[in-house]
């Protein structure tokens, strides 16, 4: 057995100095000038005709560019990105677009026009099926392309004035539409490079591996290791590629909030994707120059299946909202510094947040009365929320104030995901917890979804006043008078109360203070070209 | 020896294409749509998207055309990764062997050393003492383990990081962290097995022949002694080869344990019934592999169907 001892003595050594000699991993990737991300999982895919997640937005935005691009600190603000200018015409139905001259696919060939036309057939192709393709529905046309109801892709609202040129007609007025084409959905696609490796509309194929990877953005595909990271490197092609400060950047599929904080503070990355609530203390006393709390373009509220007969009396609806206590929810719960919500719609831009949804238990409990329950004629019914311990304890504290306050007898169901995504489609609950993030910073993105019959709406709710007054924001000929019509839509969504908001979300995580202009944005869709880190 | 071999793997390709039809059938009664999100999808690209998986079809069918796919070497698509099952198990597999056969090997190493310890010293000190850390090392799970080895353990020892896959270092803790259950349950089986040898009259024979208790031990106890254990170790080890959902999560590990759990949350089915697969197939392998190594330690079993 002695003779073993140096052996063991050596291998251990050995392995001891190579790994001793090495720094921490963010400070020899700060040396390399190479950025390391927590990126909760891992991607869906990175076709982004494909996926339809904000983690693979944030893979995506850095190796593909649309239209326009996000400036580092401002939200709403369009830059320049595949297009160098742009004009829509008078009421922001029609836009051209004029590309970059110099824009290049990662492979040194040129972005043209035919990559935007070839991108938003594919998506649109029925047969490609992208689960994604109604954020082009705006498009006109685009619709009934979708829907197979046109063949003729030509009819759709988007053309090629010439190689550099690209005219979109829109189905309505669309002041926002730069802030759309920001979004992964709309971005170019390199036709060159799909089909080098299968039909247009075929689905899963190979193109997208690092070594058939085309993108036309600030940085290129290097590496995609399943499950353990992704790589990418500056694209030498990029049409703007001086500003590009960072080398690289590695994405970490770290699914376990708590892992994440503890490879933080073990220097292995600069940058967290969240942080758990119960951290949040810890992470304030510890580092508080490293903790970043912002406000995220989202919204938590609780749903009413309104077909349920004990909740087709609004004023049930109102006392239930009236008697949440939103800011004693988020400041003993859920702890993520999140904002009391009045309104669904955050405060974005020219839209500012209503003042309807407040807490007042005196007069939630007068409506209670009134719609004929005391407290010897409670109301029993029953909220449904996902399997999480998170979830639990906040439908627990719901739970417990709408007890106290009104004459109801609360019951919490569990839900594993898929089967609670379920039952709220097929309305089988009675009050169910849900939430919605914005897909771009305007309040359609809110407010569309209560629509009739839309497939997000899952109260039952339906009210044709409410349809028209957000068909008449889309053909409103001003900015300020749409901004009027869809307050008055979402003032009248909140009289009815089919879901009531709880909070607006916020963006905890963590970040190594080397890390240089990256600012707070609503949608986190950080332009990663202007990022630096400081050695 | 091989008409046996033969037959046994007959018998484990049945029971691989039982446990396959069973879960096929199984994860299709779960309640929710492989394809819905939080975001809706427009009813006509959800059923172009069921179209393009066969999931339109009544399951006899949709089970006719998997199996035949198999036989083609093509497990499918994964619903949800949009990349071949074969391909996320060929790329989660090898994170998989190396974090099983370390912690099989932190496993064998501690627990049968301290099984045979503590059967020698039976009744003392050390074999509470070990039995103990064996009671303790069976009743902890891996949640509590893991974090407390990454947040005391790793923190304090420069060359070991808290969570990540890169260097064989990355390979330790998350070995002890898997590997302390099957260690502790091997102690256990180990010592029952040592002090049901040692009692044998053939041991008390050899020490009044004066064979000195090295010897005892080397030569004649070890071999009959661990027989329960091999037994365990079998199975055991495919368990760790197929991955831990909760040590790959506290460890950051890109293997095959959370394919199981996430797959099923999915209803990623191709995935789901992919891994199923492998499992199976380990399990029959493992369980032939253990009979063999018992037949050759026990020549007794030679004779034996």
């Amino acid at each position: 057995m002695r003779q073993y001892i140096p052996l063991a003595i050596s291998f251990i050594g050995i392995f001891g100095l190579t790994s001793c000699q090495d720094e921490a991993p963010v400070e020899k990737h700060t040396q390399n000038n190479i950025l390391i991300l927590g990126n909760y999982n891992e991607p869906a895919g990175l076709d982004h005709h494909v996926v339809t997640g904000v983690i693979e937005s944030q893979i995506i935005s850095s190796i593909m560019e649309g239209l326009c691009a996000q400036h580092p600190s401002k939200d709403g603000y369009p830059l320049p990105g595949a297009a160098e200018r742009w004009e829509p015409n008078e009421d922001f139905s029609e836009w051209t677009f004029y590309l970059q001259k110099d824009g290049k696919w990662s492979d040194g060939k040129p972005v043209t026009t035919e990559d935007f036309l070839f991108a938003y057939e594919r998506i649109l192709h029925p047969e490609f099926s992208a689960k994604y393709a109604s954020m082009l529905y705006y498009i006109e046309n685009a619709e009934a392309f979708n829907k197979g109801e046109i063949k003729d892709f030509s009819k759709v609202g988007v053309k090629a004035i010439d190689s550099h040129t690209l005219h979109i007609k829109l189905r309505a007025s669309m002041p926002f539409l730069t802030e759309l084409t920001k979004h992964y959905t709309w971005y170019p696609i390199a036709k060159h490079a799909v089909l080098k490796r299968g039909a247009m509309t075929e689905k899963y194929t190979d193109w997208t591996d690092p070594e058939h990877y085309v993108g036309n953005g600030p940085f290129k595909l290097t590496q995609w290791r399943f499950n353990h990271k992704i790589e990418v490197a500056k694209n030498p092609h990029y049409w703007d590629v001086k500003t590009v400060k960072l080398d690289g950047i590695q994405f970490l599929p770290i699914t376990d909030k708590y892992t994440e904080a503890r490879m933080f503070y073990n220097d292995q990355m600069h940058i967290t994707e969240r942080l758990a609530s119960e951290m949040i203390e810890y992470a304030r006393k510890k580092s508080p120059e490293r903790l970043r709390e912002e406000l995220y373009l989202g919204t938590d509220f609780i749903r009413f299946n309104v077909t349920d007969e004990k909740f087709k009396d609004p004023k049930v609806r109102h006392a239930i909202s009236l008697a949440t206590n939103r800011k004693l929810l988020i400041d003993k719960i859920i702890k993520g510094g999140e904002k009391p919500a009045t309104g669904i719609t955050p405060t974005i831009g020219d839209y500012k947040a209503l003042n309807i949804a407040k807490h007042d238990p005196e007069e939630a409990r007068k409506l209670m009365e009134e719609a004929g329950y005391s407290d010897s004629k409670k109301l029993k019914f029953t909220l449904t929320t996902v399997d999480k311990d998170a979830h639990k304890t906040k439908a627990e504290a719901l739970q417990d104030m709408w007890e106290k306050a009104l004459p109801v007898e609360v019951s919490i169901t569990q839900r594993e995901w898929k089967s609670y995504q379920d039952i709220m489609s097929k309305l089988e609950y009675e009050t169910i917890t849900g939430g919605w993030i914005g897909d771009f910073p305007d309040p359609t993105t809110f407010l569309d979804m209560w629509r009739a019959g839309d497939g997000n709406n899952r109260t039952g709710w339906a009210n044709p006043e409410y349809d028209a007054l957000l068909n008449k924001a889309e053909k409103a000929g001003s900015p300020k008078e749409r901004i009027k019509l869809l307050n008055k839509a979402e003032t009248l969504f909140l009289k009815d109360m089919p879901a009531f908001p709880v909070y607006w979300a916020t963006h905890v995580y963590l970040i190594r203070p080397e890390v240089k202009n990256w600012h707070p944005l609503i949608l986190k869709n950080q332009p990663y070209k202007f990022v630096w880190l400081e050695k | 020896m091989l008409s046996v071999i033969l037959k046994r793997l007959g018998q484990g390709i049945v029971v691989v294409f039982c446990l396959l039809a069973i879960t096929f059938c199984l994860i299709r009664l779960m309640p929710g749509d492989p394809f819905t999100d939080d975001k809706s999808i427009p009813e006509h690209i959800l059923e172009k998207n069921r179209k393009d998986f066969l999931l339109d079809r009544p399951v006899p069918v949709q089970f006719a055309a998997y199996v035949g796919n198999l036989f083609k070497g093509n497990m499918g698509i994964s619903l949800k990764r949009s990349r071949s099952v074969s391909q996320i198990i060929g790329q989660s597999f090898p994170a998989s062997l190396i974090l099983g056969l370390t912690s099989m090997a932190v496993a064998i190493l501690i627990g049968i050393p301290a099984g045979i310890i503590a059967a020698l010293k039976k009744n003392s000190i050390i074999d509470y003492g070990t039995m103990i850390i064996a009671m303790l090392g069976i009743s902890i799970p891996t949640f509590v383990i893991g974090p407390l080895i990454a947040g005391y353990i790793a923190t304090s020892i420069p060359f070991l990081k808290v969570a990540g896959w890169g260097d064989p270092f990355d390979w330790l803790l998350p070995a002890i962290t898997l590997g302390a259950a099957t260690g502790a349950y091997l102690a256990r089986i180990t010592r029952g097995g040592m002090l049901e040898v040692i009692n044998q009259d053939y041991i008390r024979t050899a020490r009044a022949k004066g064979v000195s208790t090295k010897d005892i031990i080397i030569k004649h106890s070890i071999r009959g002694g661990i027989i329960p254990a091999i037994a365990y170790v079998g199975p055991a080890f495919a368990m760790l080869l197929t991955g831990s959902f909760v040590v790959e999560t506290i460890f950051q590990i890109p293997g095959m344990g959370q394919h199981f759990v996430n797959a099923a949350i999915d209803r990623d089915f191709p995935l789901l019934q992919g891994v199923v697969i492998l499992f199976g197939s380990l399990i029959v392998v493992a369980n032939l592999l253990s009979d063999i190594v018992l037949v050759l330690l026990n020549p007794r079993l030679r004779d034996a169907n």
